[in-house]
């Protein structure tokens, strides 16, 4: 079977030092790829060559076997969508219109979205549960209602491919596992999603795979269970602190601040 | 974990019940929330074209010679469509008053009005920035030192009107040129290029100003400068008319284009938008069309920064109905100015003074709504 990424010996420099030194990765159909890493290491740029929204220095990415950058820019954004971290530089749009932007790269230049286009937003809201925001401007709603729009927008573009930069960013915890359980529902349903994350509990609660980077490489690459473990955190991130492991669950690890706090109960 | 899947449930619930048959038809089905949405359509453009015809109809009638409404429609009666009004005397003399003289200059106004807004709403849509108007990217300094040369070192009429929007455009080039030497393609170097390249002709048109012959040339140069419609005959409408039609057509057709570019430059090209190729077509066709209202009628300021920002307050800032319905307020808004500034006083005052006076105290009344339409 044809991958949906097939990335090899990438390099990627902004100036002189390289921020991606001959990465390799293949990413199947499917699924929930989560990229972890401290910050700096590479994470949202290998997220923004997925994208072909960077060109590689070096090295060469494949887009279900065809090179990124021979990929009209119409055509990709009917294979991949790009959910980005949720920003408020826009205009108060109605949430309906920034969802309708997702139909873009299917519309022709002459016509005007159509019955068709709108009757696609409306599906894509209701599925997310956020049909009674679309009259509302886009400012005013909170950052959960606005991560779950560009979501919405994603899902209106027809793709079948999520690539989401920190989409828990700036959410209060309720809306962090909100939006987590919309996204793994999502990925039941076969939608393929690559994202990265500053938490690693995140991955290990939606994602299929984990892939850890530093300076630019991937350092591991594996089921979440095996991978995201306390000892692999404390050498990622460089923690100073023990991390308590819980008994139901051998990954992850919460840090361990004040000496023995966590047992006193 | 799980009380918190079961908090997920419940919402989903009630986001369930807000449409009252979720099995239903599949056109009624998202009745109730197209009724949330409140969508105004068509109406503010409607409203804005009518409001257009009327204005022009009645300042068809304005001026030394009153003329009222009811006849001028009656006029146009007897002229395209036969019926008998007027005696043929009278006739020539509504002739010559409406379609000779007021006319040209009413079509002037509202192509004018029409472009500094119409480009205005555009480079504030591609920049995300409230306060961009036609003067950013320096094409309205650039289009007046132009002129001030054309007017010193050219003879013909035709020749200043081509220095006119050659400045334009190389005060944009410029603007561009700088952003592109620093490889930084960004929207703050693009507007500091524009402060540059505006502050740098500024400059310049001071320079052509001290070389120009005091007696004849510097009048002509601050007279155009300060903007005034009595320039506008006939043959001058019609030639500014086509480019300028071509222009406001080519931003109408780019207004969904512009609604993504204003999600930010990856979204953008996330989306399938070559970002680089459309921002520059509608930069280019922005500048042509207010560097053209420059070599029509001298230096018209505020319109392109107040007209987008009082027309988003009525439709939203969705492009696909904002720049249709600020290229018609424009052009009604520049006719009702050029009515004030020709029948105001006894005799005509300069329209940009005119547009400036009623700018600025708007501006501040409308900042403090902005927030609204801009979050």
């Amino acid at each position: 079977m044809m991958s949906l990424f097939e990335v090899d010996s990438l390099s990627f420099a902004y100036g002189s030092a390289p921020l991606i030194d001959g990465l390799k990765l293949t990413i199947g159909e499917g699924g929930v790829v989560a990229l972890l890493g401290p910050n700096g290491s590479g994470k949202t740029t290998l997220l923004k060559l997925l994208l072909g929204l960077l060109k590689p220095t070096r090295g060469v990415i494949r887009l279900r076997g065809k090179e990124i950058h021979e990929i009209g820019r119409r055509e990709l954004a009917r294979q991949l969508a790009y959910v980005p971290q949720v920003h408020r530089e826009a205009f108060g749009f109605h949430v309906f219109d920034v969802v309708l932007m997702g139909r873009m790269p299917h519309s022709s230049f002459f016509s005007r979205y159509g019955d068709k286009d709108k009757q696609i937003v409306w599906e894509a809201l209701e599925k997310l549960g956020i049909l009674h925001l679309a009259g509302r401007p886009y400012t005013e709603i909170s950052g959960g209602e606005r991560q779950l729009t560009l979501i919405a927008r994603a899902l209106a573009q027809g793709v079948r491919v999520f690539v989401m930069d920190e989409p828990t960013n700036g959410l209060d915890y309720g809306n962090q596992v909100r939006l987590l359980e919309r996204v793994g529902r999502l990925a039941d349903e076969g939608y393929t999603f690559v994202f990265t994350s500053h938490h690693p509990e995140h991955a290990l609660a939606i994602a299929d795979r984990v892939v850890m980077m530093q300076s630019g490489a991937i350092i591991r690459d594996g089921a979440p269970l095996s991978t995201v473990t306390p000892e692999r955190l404390a050498e990622l991130y460089g923690l100073p602190a023990r991390l308590f492991k819980s008994e139901m669950n051998k990954g992850c690890g919460i840090p361990l601040l004040r000496h023995g706090a966590a047992y006193h109960f | 974990m799980s009380a918190s899947v079961t908090a997920v449930e419940e919402t989903h619930d009630k986001a369930g019940r807000l449409h009252p048959e979720p099995g239903g038809a599949e056109q009624g089905r998202f009745a109730f929330a197209r009724v949330l949405r409140k969508g105004k359509g068509s109406l503010p453009i409607i409203g804005s074209a009518l409001s257009l015809l009327v204005v022009m109809l009645f300042s068809l009638g304005l001026g030394k010679y009153p003329i009222s409404p009811r006849e001028i429609l009656q006029f146009l009666c007897q002229k395209y469509f036969g019926a008998a009004f007027f005696p043929a005397d009278r006739m020539s003399l509504l002739n010559s008053i409406l379609v000779e003289i007021r006319l040209p200059r009413i079509l002037a106004a509202a192509l004018i009005g029409s472009a500094l807004s119409t480009s205005g709403a555009a480079f504030q849509a591609m920049f995300v920035n409230p306060l961009v108007s036609p003067s950013l990217l320096g094409v309205l300094a650039g289009a007046s030192f132009g002129a001030a040369l054309g007017i010193v070192y050219l003879k013909s009429w035709y020749a200043v009107q081509i220095a006119t929007f050659l400045g334009g455009l190389i005060a944009v080039v410029i603007a561009v040129g700088i952003a592109r030497v620093y490889r930084i393609n960004s929207t703050i170097m693009l507007v500091l290029g524009g402060i540059i390249s505006g502050a740098l002709f500024t400059s310049l048109l001071s320079l052509v100003k001290y070389l120009a012959d005091p007696y004849n040339q510097l009048p002509a140069i601050v007279n155009w400068l300060m903007g005034s419609l009595t320039f506008s005959d006939r043959s001058m409408v019609i030639k500014s008319s086509i480019p300028i039609c071509l222009g406001l057509l080519v931003l109408l057709l780019f207004s969904r284009h512009l609604n993504v570019l204003s999600m930010g430059d990856e979204e953008a090209r996330s989306l399938g938008v070559n970002v680089q190729r459309v921002r520059l077509l509608v930069i280019f066709c922005a500048t042509v069309i207010s560097a053209l209202t420059v070599a029509m009628d001298g230096m018209i300021g505020w319109v392109g920064l107040i007209i987008p920002h009082f027309t988003r307050m009525i439709t939203g800032p969705d492009n696909q109905k904002l720049i249709p319905a600020t290229l018609l307020i424009g052009a009604a808004y520049l006719i009702v100015v050029d009515d004030i500034s020709r029948l105001a006083f006894s005799y005509e005052i300069p329209i940009g003074i005119v547009t400036a006076l009623l700018g600025i105290p708007c501006f501040a009344l409308v900042l403090r709504n902005a927030r609204k339409g801009w979050g």
